[in-house]
């Protein structure tokens, strides 16, 4: 405890955070912390990736052709300027998995968010109304899940691709990928927050509002939403994972991100082009990094899941 | 030799930052045939004992000093032999069948894990024990699924199954509390029944004295997981030597005469200060409500004709839909100022009556009448929100019935918000202070949370948000059937006074009789769906003339 603690009659924030039963948990398990803290340099880093990488892959300019495939710093051959050595168009690869993993990252986010702003909304009046509402919502989750979200994408895409002329396709390629991972991920939330809803809903403190003459819409909002966030926020965090993986994917077929501005997969489609040809480190580092991000990330959700649903164990 | 002997029980829990001691220093002997209550309030520690003689502690907790021995053997050593000879029976038979399976095939398994027997043999044996439990035809009940039972029925299966392997001590933990008064009174005839003919020991654990007093031979009262006093049944409940067993005793409602206030546990080994009394009628909630003048010749809600049925079996095509009749032309009037009694076994739809009067169901049939006018006719939204305003209503269950994620002064604000009341914040909050100083919580409560408080302090709350808007009609839904006896005294106190002083006209559901016979000034007896009686309580009581009332004031528990 630190000594500005003792002043306070109510402790800060923080301190409550440290010392409640997740802060506990979390402090308990050390994989869970490495996770954390693995999970906040590497977010961190790729938000702050214009600030930190030693150069912009997307300038032009600044790649030169000479320094192509040059290996990692400490292997033969190797130059201390690229640490991480450079791919066939003489890019530093250390800031393109820098600046990669933030398309990544927030492709996951923003996917996530959508898939959880539509999921919390169909599946609240879903649970709460029951009825029609529920028939209607629950039959376009069920036909939502059973289309893979890889080809959901790849109908979008090829729809994109005739409705939409040639040069404007590879700017809206990063909206395909959002809209499809958001569309595969939807559903689970609905289900998710339904069947919270319809627990909920039964309480009474759902009926006492009834009686004092909230309206539904009210109750959903300030009753029934805060006491169903907890499994949305577990299925939110392994989600993201889940997005970031999809991103990948589909980069890596060559559906999603174009190679002039790279996410993670589209690094791994890259590298994997050399992979019998010497050059391992364009498929090793973007590979690596996205493995420890999404296992980080599915890591903290499984300890979020163990503090706040006690029902998914 | 003595049975079951327990010696110096202590059971811990520990925690991350304290351990939390459940049972401490127990000592106890059961002998053959014979029943031991085990009462005592929620957290004394009753259900503890009962586990750990089990051997069914949920981890972390742990038995830390003392043994356990049956026939003399430490029950630790013959912990695989523990469901032969030492089996318990439930609370709720609702959930301690597994409903995938028929009886048939729950008691065969269950015979034959313990002893070594043949199909045909273990059949033979279960029918029997069904017959034995009470159970009509057991030949044929025996191939049915436990939806299939009512719910006296299922927990005379359980019964049965506790039977299965031939105990020597049976464990019934709260045997009866979720059943209904009739199906309680045969359910412990059995079981007595059983101690008797079997030689069965019986540790009844149970917060009710009237089961114990109906019941048990002897009689242990445990207290913050200490035992305070062990006796037989006569000498504890007729002559308690305990301060404790006194006013435990004492708070017990009586359902034989009428009192001016329920007697309160008194003793306590908190020292609470008491609060100030509040002068209520000239308190702003005894003022300015609206229409509050006495126009008592008048009803102030008449219900004609009401009734509700909802749907079991849902169609697309009306005739295939099925319906069940919850409320059936029930018809009564309340005079302002009174207090109606509904009273039924679980199930008689007063509850139903009760959120229909509130507006969480719209009546199917029949007419509400507040102060006069048709509820259904009120077709704009802000006249039924005036209506709506002077009706509120305290539920039965203080765990679900609080938002746990808003702040206890949120939740006294939130019909005060709604209904615009204040004209700012600052008028709000003064107002939520003083609901709370008059549920006797202090305005310092407002700032926690609803997990923070116990069940008898949730209920507060629960009635200071229905005072928010100034009421002129209160519904109580079982408002202490939760509760502790010795916290049920306060609530209904407090509910007494709350009406004496506001002049509030409510009506109070219960299936407890006796509460009903302090509380109420008519009473109206429900049995499936329809009111069967209606009386002045003193009349219902001394005289009942339905058959129905007859027999549950027959099977009103008495000490």
């Amino acid at each position: 405890m630190s000594p500005k603690m003792q002043n306070n009659p109510r402790p800060s924030l923080l301190y409550r955070m440290f010392d409640s039963d997740a802060g506990y948990k979390f402090r308990s398990s050390p994989i869970t912390v490495l996770a954390g803290v693995v999970a906040v340099l590497m977010i961190g880093a790729a938000i702050l990736a214009p600030l930190i990488a030693p150069f912009d892959p997307f300038n032009k300019a600044s790649i030169d052709l000479m320094n192509s495939l040059t290996p990692p710093a400490w292997q033969q051959g190797g130059n201390p300027a690229f640490l991480l050595g450079t791919d066939d168009q003489g890019r530093d690869l250390l800031s393109a998995i820098l600046y990669g993993t933030r398309t990544s990252v927030m492709v996951g986010a923003i996917s996530v968010l959508l898939a959880v702003t539509a999921g919390i909304f169909l599946g609240l009046i879903a649970g709460y109304f029951g009825g029609i509402v529920d028939a209607l919502v629950m039959r376009i989750v069920d036909i939502q899940m059973t289309f893979p979200a890889i080809m959901v994408a790849l109908m979008i895409d090829g729809v994109s691709r005739t409705l939409l002329p040639r040069d404007r396709h590879d700017d809206l390629a990063i909206f395909v990928i959002i809209l499809a991972m958001a569309l595969s991920i939807w559903p689970q939330v609905a289900r998710t927050v339904r069947a919270s809803t319809m627990v909920e809903r039964g309480r009474e403190y759902v009926q006492a509002a009834q009686v004092i003459g909230r309206g539904p819409w009210v109750i959903m909002a300030r009753h029934v939403l805060p006491n169903v966030m907890g499994p949305v926020l577990v299925i939110a965090t392994i989600n993201l994972g889940v997005a970031i993986l999809g991103e990948a994917t589909l980069s890596f077929l060559g559906v999603g991100i174009p190679a002039s501005e790279p996410s993670l997969g589209t690094l791994i489609r890259i590298g994997n082009n050399f992979i019998f040809s010497g050059e391992r480190w364009m498929l090793i580092y973007p590979g690596l990094t996205l493995a420890l991000l999404v296992l980080s990330v599915n890591l903290l959700g499984d300890w979020m899941r163990d503090v706040l649903d006690p029902k998914l164990r | 030799m003595t049975l079951l002997s327990i010696q110096n029980l202590t059971v811990e829990y520990p925690g991350r930052k304290s351990t939390f001691t459940a049972v401490r220093d127990v000592t106890l002997s059961l002998e053959r045939g014979e029943i031991l209550g085990l009462v005592g309030e929620s957290g004394a520690g009753k259900s503890t004992v009962g586990t750990a003689v089990m051997g069914l502690l949920d981890p972390p907790g742990r038995v830390s000093e003392g043994t356990i021995t049956l026939d003399g053997v430490d029950v630790r050593e013959i912990a695989q032999l523990r469901g032969r000879r030492i089996s318990m029976i439930f609370q709720d038979p609702l959930t301690s069948l597994n409903p995938m399976f028929t009886v048939e095939q729950q008691l065969i398994d269950t015979i034959r894990a313990h002893r070594d027997v043949s199909g045909a043999e273990a059949l033979a044996e279960a029918v029997a024990l069904l017959a034995s439990v009470g159970i009509a035809d057991a030949e044929t009940r025996i191939r049915q699924y436990p939806h299939q039972f009512s719910g006296g029925m299922r927990q005379r299966v359980v019964i049965a199954l506790a039977l299965c392997s031939n105990p020597d001590v049976i464990i019934a933990d709260e045997p009866t509390t979720a059943l209904d008064v009739s199906i309680q009174a045969q359910i412990l005839v059995l079981i007595r029944d059983l101690a008797r003919e079997r030689g069965v020991g019986v540790i009844l654990v149970t917060h009710d004295m009237g089961v114990i007093a109906q019941t048990a031979d002897r009689v242990a009262v445990m207290y913050r997981g200490r035992l305070v006093e062990v006796g037989t049944t006569q000498q504890v409940i007729y002559a308690p030597s305990h301060a404790y067993t006194k006013s435990l005793i004492a708070a017990v409602p009586r359902g034989d005469i009428k009192l001016e206030r329920f007697p309160r546990v008194s003793y306590s080994e908190d020292t609470t200060p008491p609060r100030a009394e509040f002068a209520l009628s000239s308190h702003w909630l005894g003022k300015a409500r609206e229409g509050a003048a006495a126009r008592s010749a008048e009803p102030l809600v008449s219900v004609r004709d009401l009734g509700i049925r909802f749907p079991t079996v849902s169609a697309i095509l009306p005739r295939n839909r099925r319906y069940i009749d919850a409320v059936k032309g029930a018809s009564f009037d309340i005079a302002q100022g009174e207090v109606l009694g509904l009273v039924g076994e679980s199930g008689s739809g007063k509850s139903t009556v009760a959120r229909m009067l509130s507006g969480i169901y719209r009546p199917g049939t029949g007419s509400i009448r507040f102060d006069g006018r048709d509820l259904a006719t009120v077709h704009s939204s802000r006249e039924r929100q005036a209506i709506r305003r002077q009706i509120q209503m305290i539920f039965q269950d203080p765990f679900s019935s609080l938002n746990p994620r808003m702040r206890v002064e949120t939740i006294v604000a939130e019909p005060i918000h709604h209904n615009r009341l204040t004209s700012s914040e600052a008028e709000t909050r003064a107002i939520v202070a003083d609901l709370l100083e008059v549920v006797e919580l202090g305005a310092a409560a407002g700032r926690k949370f609803p997990h923070e408080f116990s069940g008898g302090q949730r209920q507060r709350i629960s009635i200071a948000r229905a005072l928010a808007t100034r009421p002129r009609f209160l519904i109580c839904d079982e408002p202490t059937s939760a509760l502790d006896v010795s916290i049920q005294a306060q609530i209904l106190n407090l509910l007494k006074d709350l009406r004496d002083a506001l002049n509030l006209t409510v009506l109070f559901i219960s299936h407890d009789l006796p509460v009903v016979r302090q509380m109420c000034d008519r009473v109206a007896v429900m049995r499936n769906g329809q009111i069967c009686e209606l009386a002045e309580t003193e009349a219902l009581f001394e005289h009942p003339k339905a058959e129905y009332t007859q027999e549950l004031i027959r099977l009103m528990p008495q000490i």
